[in-house]
This record gives C-alpha cells, structure tokens and sequence, in this order.
C-alpha cells in the first residue's frame, strides 16, 4: 500500500488539459471533479483516476480535478506527474 | 529521396497540440521535450508525450521526440520516451559525431529486446557542429538525417537572420553536402514567420532546389506547402518515367548505355530518376 506524505500538482487549466492536485488521504480514495464535460464523461473520468490509482498500489489519496476536456492519456499522464512530483510514483526505469 | 517532406514541431506540454498533430499532413511529427518546454514542466512533458505516443494514432506520421541536449536532461528523457516507441529521436546541439554515437549507446541500453530501432535526427546549430559536419552525418548508422537550426546558428554567429537568408546560405550548403555524402537526409531549417506565405513559398523552393530533402514547420499552416513544393511536378515525373523505360530498353538490348531527349543519362541521372519514381509511387503520384 501507497500514500502520498504531501500535496502536490500537476497540469493546465487550458483546453483539452486537465489540473489535478493530490494529498494526503487516510479514508481510501477520493475524487473530487469538476469538468467542462461532466454530464457526458464526469463518470468515466473518475474511473480513469481510480483504475490508475489502483494499478499503482495506491490505496488512500485524496484527489481533486479540474477538467477542460483531456483525454484518457492526459488524465493518466498529469496524475502520474502530480504522484511523481509527491514522490509516490517511481519513475519509468525503476517500476516493476 | 525518401516521402519525409515536412516535419511539425508541437510543444510536448500542450495537450491540445499533441493530440491534434495528426490533422495536419506532416510527415513527421516532432513532440518536443526542449524549447517549448519551460524548465520546471520538463517531468510533465516527458510524462505527457510517452503517454501520446501509446495512445494517440498518428496515422502513417512518423512518430518523433526532441530530446533535451546531451549537457541537460537528455538521459532522463530517454528513461520515458524509449519504452513508449518512437519512430526517430531529434538530438539538439549536435556540436561533434561522438554526442550522436553516445546516444546511439543510451537507445541501445533503453531499448527492449525486439523493439523497432529508434533512428536519430540531429541539429545542426552551431558553429562547431557545422565545422565538423562531415565526421557528424557519417557517425552512426542509427542516423538518417541533419536538420539545420538557423535561429540559434546565426544567434552564435552574430549575423543577422533575414526572410531571404544570404546569412545561411554556407550552412544549408554544408548540411546538404555532408547528409548527401552520408548518404542521409537533410531538412533545411523553419521559416519563422507563419504569416507570410510567400516568403515560406520561396524558402521552400530554394531549400528543395538546394537539395534538401525536406523542411522543418513550427507552424501547422505551412505544411501543406512544404509538402506541396517537395513533391515531384508532373513534369518531374514524366521525365523521370522516360529515363527509367530508357534504361530498361537499354539493359534488353545488351547496351549499357541509354539517352534520353539526345542526352547519355549517366550513372547519377538514373539513381536520381529511380529515387523519384520511388518517392512520387510511395506519394501516391505516379503508378
């Protein structure tokens, strides 16, 4: 099991970017989302931090995410910069 | 002659940039880790284009990524980019042929067994780089081409950069000259200004009559016109068909010598014929 000990950030609140900010948790994972396409993809979104979140062993965290329509890879890329930059994640050359 | 015309620069942190690269028609689509990129995003960029080039289908684009230079991050670009699988990496500031054999020596560690070979683009933008251009272009066989880098050339030169571009007329001559004795590609360098169209017309035109084999963008705009002026005219292509049929008649007829027009075609005629047809086929321009 994995936490993050600080808050950290990553991403743009520019188009197609999505800003996400990561901190301590003690109470499993939560999202916090606010999206330009909530309605539409506000679930799907959520799913992607979580799926990501739980392949990298990472078990309480609080998330909060500001969304201006990025894609799936985007999603996946700022949160594991954001993670990377709260020194959870490893980087490329020393994950499993 | 290979169908690498044009080739977009796309900053590697802007993922609207990244995603709509593909729309455009490059030939080559440069994701770039170094100049778009400010110092404190280079983890977020990194970390965004190995995730593009797993997820984003760039269609029959090559897939590239502008490495940070050999004395700042480029070692740690290559621990995420490498495993993500791009076509080409693009080396900035290549001042002698050990910085590309070093780098051939990084791909080597980072790449996984049965990984596609990641070929090498380097930049010519300095002085010495262009002083010892030669030793550069024959360096390694993971190189395909050299792209002139005027902006930063002429910048350490202290001459001025101008639209028509007497101030690089050396360079681009030297970096076409060592690509063609090296047997690889040569992209003469961006033309800056987005809005003039037919000032990039003209850069073109005189690139490609130079001989360089393609031409850089930073703008998505200007593709279609680098793409457009390295094609092969109709005109080309006909003449090139004619000294083609010329040789095969020649070679069943036993004679080792074809003419075309009154005029022998030569050894460097027919490869050059060939290499037209081949890229004028591959572009869909000739059957």
């Amino acid at each position: 099991m994995k936490s993050v000990k600080r808050v950290a950030q990553a991403g743009t609140l520019e188009s197609s970017d999505i800003m996400i900010i990561v901190e301590p948790g003690t109470n499993g994972l939560r999202v916090d989302l606010e999206s330009i396409v909530e309605k539409q993809y506000g679930q799907a979104i959520r799913k992607t931090i979580t799926d990501t979140l739980k392949t990298l062993g990472i078990t309480d965290l609080n998330v909060k995410a500001i969304d201006k329509g990025a894609l799936d890879y985007a999603i996946r890329a700022r949160l594991v910069t954001a993670l990377s930059r709260a020194d959870i994640v490893q980087r490329r050359e020393d994950q499993p | 002659m290979t169908s690498r015309r044009s080739m977009l620069f796309v900053p590697g942190n802007n993922p609207a940039m990244v995603q709509t690269a593909r729309l455009f028609g490059a030939d080559v689509i440069i994701l770039d880790l170094e100049d778009a990129v400010a110092p404190s995003e280079k983890d977020a960029a990194r970390e965004l284009v190995a995730s593009a080039l797993m997820a984003i289908d760039y269609g029959p684009a090559e897939k590239c990524v502008r490495l940070n230079g050999l004395d700042a991050c480029c070692s740690e670009d290559l621990v995420d980019i490498v495993p993500s699988h791009p076509d080409l990496v693009m080396l900035p500031k290549v001042n002698r042929a050990e910085d590309i054999i070093s780098l051939a020596g990084e791909l080597d560690r980072h790449e996984r067994p049965g990984q596609k070979r990641i070929g090498i683009l380097a930049i010519i933008e300095s002085p010495q780089g262009l002083a010892e251009v030669h030793e550069i272009a024959n360096s390694h066989f993971r190189l395909m081409g050299l792209l002139l880098g005027a902006e930063d050339y002429t910048a350490m030169v202290g001459s001025t950069r101008t639209k028509e571009g007497a101030e690089i007329a050396v360079p681009r001559a030297l970096v076409v000259n060592a690509a063609a004795a090296g047997d690889i590609e040569s992209f003469d360098a961006v033309f800056t200004d987005a809005n003039d169209e037919e000032g990039l017309l003209a850069d073109t035109r005189l690139a490609k009559n130079m001989g360089f084999t393609g031409k850089a963008a930073v703008n998505p705009r200007q593709i279609k016109t680098i793409n457009d002026t390295f094609n092969p005219s109709p005109a080309e292509i006909e003449q090139a068909r004619r000294i083609v049929k010329a040789l095969a008649q020649a070679e069943k007829e036993g004679s080792g010598v074809a003419s075309v027009g009154g005029k022998m075609v030569d050894a460097p005629v027919a490869k050059r014929a060939l290499n037209l047809m081949n890229l004028a086929r591959k572009l869909g321009l000739a059957s």
